[in-house]
């Protein structure tokens, strides 16, 4: 499978979705660089809201991380409780 | 007693559809021709419009709410940056001809950006398009808003950003990024979206914007650090729509598909080309570099364009074919850039400079198949002659490609001692080219390259000199007058690092930063 990838800019926003995103995908493989962290996987990447509120305790919505993101790469599809990136081969 | 019942708010999915689909009438008294004249001519077709969904769903409520905590965010940081001449903590001043390039280069091609999607989005009768082309047309003009803030702040300490709009319509080199804008909101709706929206945003702008914010990280820029973010934030809304808009057009007609195919080979190389100044700008301009420009291509074009290209092959959507000729060239795009660059600096908006040691040790490791046979030696014979007082600014204005309208520069695929020249007649003129692929897209549609504003075309019959010009006059200083004409002003806004009052004035202020004088 092709890699898929999210990037984020490094702040106290995204610490917490970045630790949501290595709990929920065990391919997830992080690159930290100046100011800015990649997270690879392998074909899908999924960014669960549950995992976020649990971890952050408070609500969380998806939309949120609009301000944070950098950038991706393959297809997306958002849900009130997901965010799915992946290739379909 | 009354009980406070949160009220059920809509899902994401029914948001979207409300506010969007649920926006949108059929007209009763108009013709759709006469409403959305342009969507046929390019021969797209189209059956459902409704099957257009935003994979962020994201609706113009929930935009206004998170772009106004963008901008916030932003606006507070350049702040905080001028009030302590952050400036001043770059690593060094060469560093701010990045800058240069980023205003007058790029910055223009945002506000075009925004016209050609408010175009575009004009143009689409489904509300799905119409909507997210709206949003995309507003963050274009955001970015070109905030970058002429942030950078604003660099014009009050250092030459050649004092006009960069009108740069950007004259200058010989920067009618390179200028082309490349206005050939794409001169085509039609869709094809404006294959080459913005997926060619340069999906398969290029990790190229453009991820080493340019990672640079200024590198290099201190906080500014342009965080401009750049804020937009970067916009661009993967942009990626999204991109890919959005291919699979679209593809799963709607298998007719599209050769249609489709020949826009991305064609906007693929366009954009390249353009790229070509990003690639000079990572290998030399940047005083501490983040990756090269080979590694960067092979990141993000040759692995992750890679995959996009393997999933799109179950539309039938090949890999563009320039796609073997760049891999030739990565080990020489930048080197021959900046030699053209070094050799023109006296018509340029920035300052040029042979590497140091250090910077071509970087370069050898970096280009081990090409740097120090071919590079190395040309630089040292520069370097020396410089040192010899005999530094040459070329004056003799070069051969540009009609297509991409770079100077002649680029090498044979797969000989890097001989210069490519192409050449078409066309109508008893004769028409020169950079490449093969910069030829195959002039033969094709050749009444619109005919029309190209080629700067040194321009500057020979006369039209970029100041009014009331005389070049017939004995002595004729031509470079003083196009450099008039641009609004430069020679021995300060071009020449070399060197002997500029940019070096001398961050000397002197970095030096009043630290002590008590």
């Amino acid at each position: 499978m092709s890699t898929v990838f999210l990037a984020l800019q490094t702040n106290e926003d995204t610490r917490p979705i970045i630790e949501a995103i290595l709990q929920d995908n065990p391919s997830a493989v992080v690159d930290e660089q100046p100011a800015m962290v990649k997270i690879n996987a392998d074909g899908r990447l999924v960014v669960r809201r549950e995992t976020i509120e649990e971890i952050t305790g408070r609500a969380y919505d998806l939309q949120e991380l609009q301000v944070n993101m950098i950038t991706m790469s393959g297809n997306l599809d958002q849900t009130d409780d997901e965010i799915t990136l992946f290739w379909k081969s | 007693m009354d009980m406070q019942v949160a009220k059920k708010k809509l899902g994401l999915k029914e948001r979207y559809s409300v506010m969007t689909r649920g926006l949108d009438w059929t007209p009763s008294y108009q013709k759709m021709e006469d409403i959305y004249p342009y969507i046929a001519y390019e021969g797209i077709k189209i059956h459902d419009w409704d099957k257009w969904e935003d994979p962020f769903r994201l609706t113009m409520d929930a935009y206004w709410k998170y772009q106004a905590e963008k901008e916030r965010k932003l606006y507070a940081i350049i702040d905080a940056f001028n009030q302590n001449n952050g400036h001043l903590n770059v690593t060094d001043a060469r560093y701010i001809n990045t800058v240069k390039l980023f205003i007058s280069g790029i910055s223009p091609l945002e506000y075009v950006a925004h016209r050609g999607f408010a175009h575009a989005g004009r143009a689409f009768p489904g509300p799905g398009p119409r909507v997210a082309c709206l949003m995309q047309s507003l963050d274009e003009i955001r970015h070109a808003q905030t970058q002429v803030h942030a950078i604003s702040n660099y014009n009050k300490y250092y030459n050649g950003m004092h006009d960069f709009h009108h740069m950007h319509d004259r200058v010989w080199f920067l009618s390179v990024p200028k082309s490349f804008f206005d050939d794409a909101i001169t085509a039609g709706p869709f094809e404006f979206m294959v080459s913005i929206g997926f060619s340069f945003e999906y398969v290029l702008t990790n190229l453009l914007f991820v080493p340019f914010v990672s640079g200024a990280a590198y290099n201190g820029d906080m500014g342009t650090m965080t401009f750049g973010f804020s937009a970067q934030s916009d661009e993967a809304r942009h990626m999204t729509l991109g890919l959005e808009v291919i699979k679209f057009i593809l799963e709607q007609d298998p007719a599209n598909v050769p249609i489709v195919q020949r826009w991305i080979d064609k906007w693929t190389w366009r954009g390249y080309r353009v790229l070509t100044l990003v690639a000079m700008m990572m290998d030399y301009m940047l005083p501490k570099r983040t990756m090269s420009w080979k590694e960067a291509w092979e990141v993000y074009f040759e692995e992750n364009g890679g995959a996009l290209f393997k999933d799109l092959a179950r539309y039938g959507i090949k890999m563009p074919k320039c796609a073997e000729q760049i891999a030739l060239e990565k080990d020489h795009l930048s080197h021959q850039a900046w030699s053209t660059f070094y050799n023109y600096a006296a018509a340029a908006n920035f300052h040029t400079w042979m590497p140091d040691e250090d910077e071509m040790a970087w370069l050898s490791a970096k280009y081990p198949n090409s740097f120090d046979k071919h590079y190395r030696p040309r630089y040292e014979f520069w370097r020396e002659q410089a040192a010899k007082g005999n530094r040459f600014y070329n004056k003799t204005l070069p051969m540009l490609c009609q297509t991409c309208q770079i100077p002649m520069l680029f090498t044979e695929p797969g000989d890097p001692t001989k210069i490519c020249y192409r050449e078409v007649d066309y109508k008893g003129d004769k028409y020169h080219f950079c490449s093969d692929h910069c030829k195959e897209i002039f033969e094709h549609e050749p009444e619109k390259y005919v029309q190209a504003w080629l700067p040194v075309h321009q500057i020979y019959q006369g039209n970029c000199f100041p009014e009331g010009t005389d070049p017939t006059v004995e002595g004729f200083d031509a470079l003083g007058a196009v450099l008039k004409y641009y609004n430069l002003e020679h021995g300060r806004d071009n020449l070399d690092f060197d002997i500029s009052e940019d070096k001398k004035n961050f000397a002197e202020w970095r030096g009043q930063a630290t002590k008590n004088i």
